[in-house]
């Protein structure tokens, strides 16, 4: 069973939609022992990072998700999800994330040519950093997959696992054992998409 | 380096695809589920479900085929149509939309797009426009391409992205259903009025035109078509090969 964390942030149908079509049982949910009891939880998120960590701190599901974390329990984080595994962020401000994934959240337009478009939005290739991290045991080096996000995380060094070139290289994916992080959205890329989700909930705790 | 993203419409009308030539003379094409499911096996980059429907029954209709389409197609959605108040937003973005397309709606009230891109972001925001050459200038036109609106097109579009819109889809009336190639000189003079991705809407007919399109207007970011996809003419799998050929980025899958 995996948990999508349900925290108010963003819109659940596709992901739930895409773990159901690769056939995982799967559940959304903000109470502790269901996510205690999940062989993976993912934390989903769309919109502001003040707000989304904002939402996490109140509800208590910050702690939650940390120990969890700690206790070896696969977690992915996507796009602003993943952002949240970060030490922090400076989305409008400077904000403190989960701090599971060393680095921070930076505008991606201080990082790339000027008439470059923002957000990053579209299918853009993936750039594996190293040896193919366990969610991508199914995809090649290159496969495309959909972004859309205006922030990137940066110094995030040993834990990148992936790139994608848009005028810089910018951070695609992140790893540091049991937690992951895409900055994409496996949920509306395709196939791709699809294989990433399939080898991330057959990794067991 | 990111592709260029080629995306099929689909006009549904009381559960079926349709679509006109130069919006009149419907013709029913196939499923919308099948046909979605189809074009994302094929390389599709994202899909345009558009909602000409009228009554309330055809509406809730469209909701249900929206819900089951997402629930097996991942890719992108865009849903326009009957899109004016934010009710319209939420509904289709809780049945797995990603994006909404506004064209009437936002005509009919300007604040629309400030509001929805102020509660679910620019990103989810599409203005859509179509836009024809009366005396040689560009006029947005309203109600599926009927009723000059008078307004002039640059300008309005320019004031939708400065509103929140984080997309612009440029159908020109002029080239729409004459298979003779996209409207160049429309699509460039948006490109340089706006910094958001700009779609092509409106002319496509065979896959010269869409390697002409990105060649000539590096700025355009997206080709849109409905007919030639639907019949055939065009295989998305032939025409993302030959956009490989000629060196413009696309995703090949």
């Amino acid at each position: 069973m995996v948990a999508i964390i349900d925290y108010g942030v963003g819109n659940l149908f596709s992901l739930k939609s895409s773990l159901n079509a690769i056939g995982a049982e799967v559940i959304v949910t903000s109470d502790i022992n269901e996510l205690k009891n999940a062989d993976q939880i993912i934390l989903p998120g769309v919109g502001a990072f003040e707000d989304a960590a904002y939402k996490l701190r109140e509800t208590g599901l910050d702690k939650v998700i940390k120990d969890l974390a700690t206790s070896g329990k696969p977690l992915m984080g996507i796009c602003l999800g993943m952002q949240l595994l970060l030490e922090k962020s400076y989305e409008y401000g400077e904000h403190e994330g989960l701090g599971l994934i060393k680095g921070e959240v930076v505008p991606i337009k201080d990082y790339v040519p000027e008439e470059l478009k923002i957000p990053h939005i579209g299918w853009n290739a993936l750039k594996f950093c190293g040896e193919p991290s366990p969610i991508f045991l199914n995809i090649n080096d290159g496969d495309c997959v959909y972004f859309v996000h205006s922030f990137f995380a940066r110094n995030c060094d040993a834990s990148v696992i992936a790139t994608t070139e848009y005028g810089a290289n910018l951070t695609a994916a992140v790893a540091d054992k049991n937690v992951f992080g895409c900055q994409f959205h496996p949920e509306k890329s395709g196939n791709i998409g699809l294989s990433i989700l399939k080898a991330f909930i057959n990794i067991k705790e | 380096m990111i592709t260029k993203r080629i995306i099929p419409c689909l006009d549904v009308k009381d559960g079926r695809v349709v679509k006109g030539v130069n919006f009149q003379g419907l013709n029913d094409v196939s499923s919308p589920i099948t046909l979605a499911k189809y074009y994302s096996e094929c390389g599709a980059d994202e899909l345009v479900f558009y909602d000409i429907t009228a009554s309330s029954d055809g509406r809730k209709l469209f909701t249900d085929i929206l819900c089951e389409t997402a629930k097996s197609v991942f890719i992108p959605l865009t849903v326009g149509g009957g899109i004016n108040t934010l009710d319209d937003f939420d509904r289709v973005l809780k049945c797995g939309a990603d994006k909404v397309s506004v064209n009437s709606g936002a005509i009919r009230n300007p604040e629309l797009i400030y509001q929805a891109a102020k509660l679910y972001g620019d990103q989810c925001v599409v203005i859509s426009a179509d836009v024809k050459r009366v005396d040689g200038v560009f006029r947005v036109f309203s109600k599926g391409g009927r009723e000059n609106t008078g307004m002039e097109a640059i300008e309005w579009i320019k004031r939708c992205v400065g509103n929140g819109a984080g997309e612009v889809v440029l159908n020109s009336i002029d080239t729409d259903g004459v298979k003779k190639g996209f409207d160049l000189e429309m699509l460039q003079a948006v490109c340089n009025a706006v910094s958001v991705p700009v779609i092509a809407s409106g002319g496509a007919g065979k896959i010269e035109d869409f390697i002409t399109l990105f060649k000539t207007l590096p700025k355009v970011d997206a080709g849109l078509a409905a007919s030639i996809f639907h019949f055939g003419e065009v295989k998305i799998s032939d025409l993302k090969a030959e956009m490989a050929k000629a060196d413009i980025p696309t995703r090949l899958k």
